[in-house]
């Protein structure tokens, strides 16, 4: 008697992102299963990875991960080219030099520096303010008017700050990152409130705020795989692409600053940080992320190996 | 929960006369208002003027008309076989057919067509004999119409059974017993079949009518049904409707989870 294999038949898919312009423009999401399930559905693209560049140079990084960008941390474009040939899929852009505690730029200030960097490099952006809400729907309105119609990723939309760059999104053709605190009812919130302002649901990304292994990594994934449950049985607004800023939490773990003769048993620094980012990835990407910002080069370079791998087809 | 439209139905008077006259706006309006409150699906009946000679081109008509403003699917409500037909082949997307009953004769004739066209139908728990008093007695038949379909080859959860719902002020002690059959429908078969019920019935010739609809129907909600057709003009019912989605944990809450089922 033939065995009858029971498959799980969802009725709906994530929807897919396009960032950047043809030819090279990053498409994420569109996944019609859970994570990498080919043989229950189509997972037409790979998880994506960006890695970061500051507009000023960083102070609270770790040598463990300045170290393969001496001499370009100043330079957001040298920066930026650098992360190109490691093999970034797309560049993270964070304007930290707008926080008011910093050197407060001015919108203009900062749509010049990424227009340097969108004309340096190949890839898409994904455009960040300093994580100000006032000021960074101040500085992404301008980011995005200087890079009309390049169709880039521009964040953080908060419930607090949303308008301002969904229009901005709707007026100069770009993507929006829409993010919550690790709340999956406040995430799908956010999705109604920027699509009822008419942004397409596919110009969205979903950010539930992570953390790194060993710091609350499980919150954020369960988050995501409820969404991702959400998406496959019809839910709109929970179908987005889910973004997950690794590098920023990975590297504040202290696993990934604590020098080998602090804890001799955990093993050699560099081999050990840069695991923490990479396998902090890893979870998410069974957990449904499927773009990742990441900070050291090598974290991307073992992540897509590993990525490819996942993409291997598994049908039966 | 899947709500369906009850108001294209020349049963109503605007329908009545837009059919006699050939004027497709008062069906047009039915069908986006329908949409837009919620409905998943417009049911589409010619109504009792019609002659059985006519009802195939009007059933055609009326599907055109509806599938012209509305992305939704029809659930073609005749027990005129040429006339389900003819809706078929007009029919956008994957139709309902509305009904047929546990009769061996009617089962022969109406499943061959859902099967065919790939259509879902709903199969009323009765036979020739009436509609059962009991709960048991409506599962035996309800296990009929789940075996025939598996012979025709469709699929379970394509089949909706009606258990039957009799206006309340008549056959009160029917009310239970069909909330008894929506919980036994889920046992029958994996994937289960799913159920409908024509809600309004539980209230004909009632007072305080919609009020007994919406309670009825959170009841059977309860008890695992999974479509009704419905007045989805009753915005309380719609309201009530997303409200079961959150409490049964099928909807993921957010503040505008009224809206979002609506529109979904």
């Amino acid at each position: 008697m033939a065995v009858n294999i029971a498959k799980e038949k969802w009725t709906s898919k994530v929807s897919e992102m396009v960032i950047g312009t043809e030819p090279n423009a990053v498409k994420v999401g569109g996944e019609a299963t859970l994570p990498f399930l080919h043989f229950e559905g189509e997972i037409p693209n790979r998880p994506a990875m960006a890695l970061e560049v500051n507009d000023m140079e960083p102070t609270d990084w770790p040598e463990t991960v300045t170290k393969p960008f001496k001499g370009v941390l100043s330079d957001p474009v040298a920066w930026a080219k650098k992360n190109v040939e490691y093999g970034a899929d797309l560049i993270a852009l964070n304007l930290v030099s707008a926080d008011p505690e910093n050197k407060d730029a001015s919108g203009e200030e900062c749509a010049e520096t990424a227009k340097a960097v969108a004309e340096a490099v190949d890839v898409p952006l994904i455009i960040l303010g300093c994580g100000v809400e006032e000021k960074d729907s101040e500085i992404i309105p301008a980011v995005g008017e200087a890079l009309s119609g390049q169709n880039h990723l521009l964040g953080l939309a908060t419930e607090n700050n949303y308008k301002r760059l969904a229009a901005t999104a709707m007026v100069h053709g770009h993507n929006v990152i829409a993010s919550s605190p690790l709340d999956i009812n406040l995430a799908k919130q956010l999705n109604i409130l920027i699509t009822e302002m008419n942004l397409g649901a596919d110009k969205i990304a979903i950010d539930p705020l992570v953390g790194a292994l060993g710091y609350g990594l499980e919150y954020a994934y369960s988050i995501m795989e409820r969404s991702r449950l959400g998406a496959l049985m019809g839910d709109k607004m929970l179908s987005q692409p889910i973004i997950s800023f690794v590098g920023p939490e990975a590297w504040k773990a202290k696993e990934s600053k604590s020098p080998i003769d602090e804890n001799p048993a955990w093993g050699e620094l560099e081999k050990r940080a840069i695991l923490w980012e990479v396998s902090t990835a890893v979870a998410f990407a069974q957990g449904g992320s499927s773009l990742f910002v990441l900070r050291h080069p090598e974290s991307v370079k073992q992540l897509k190996t590993h990525f490819e791998k996942l993409m291997v087809s598994n049908k039966y | 929960m899947i709500l369906i439209g009850e108001r294209i139905n020349g049963m109503f008077n605007d329908i009545k006369e837009a059919i006699k006259n050939k004027d497709p706006e008062p069906i047009k309006q039915h069908a986006i208002k329908q949409e837009e409150s919620g409905a998943g699906y417009l049911d589409v009946n010619t109504g009792p003027t019609v002659d059985k000679e006519n009802q195939p081109a009007v059933m055609e008509w009326l599907i055109q008309v509806a599938q012209e403003v509305s992305k939704l699917p029809c659930c073609i409500d005749t027990t005129n076989l040429n006339a389900i037909e003819a809706g078929l082949k007009v029919h956008k997307g994957k139709a309902l057919i509305n009904s047929t009953t546990a009769d061996q004769a009617k089962m022969d004739i109406f499943l061959p067509l859902a099967a065919k066209y790939e259509a879902g139908i709903i199969g009323l728990t009765m036979n020739e004999r009436g509609v059962p008093k009991t709960s048991a007695d409506r599962i035996a038949l309800a296990m009929e119409l789940v075996v025939n379909c598996d012979m025709q080859g469709i699929p379970t959860d394509d089949l909706f059974l009606d258990p039957l719902i009799l206006p309340c002020n008549v056959a009160q002690e029917h009310a239970p017993e069909v909330l008894e059959t929506l919980q036994q429908i889920k046992t029958l078969s994996d994937p289960a079949p799913k159920s409908t019920i024509g809600l309004s019935n539980v209230s004909q010739s009632c007072v305080n009518r919609n009020l007994i609809n919406r309670t009825y129907l959170i009841m059977a909600i309860a008890s695992g049904l999974d479509s009704a057709i419905v007045d989805v003009y009753d915005s309380s019912l719609v309201e009530e409707v997303a409200a079961t989605k959150i409490l049964k944990n099928e909807d993921i809450y957010c503040d505008s989870f009224v809206k979002t089922y609506i529109q979904s």
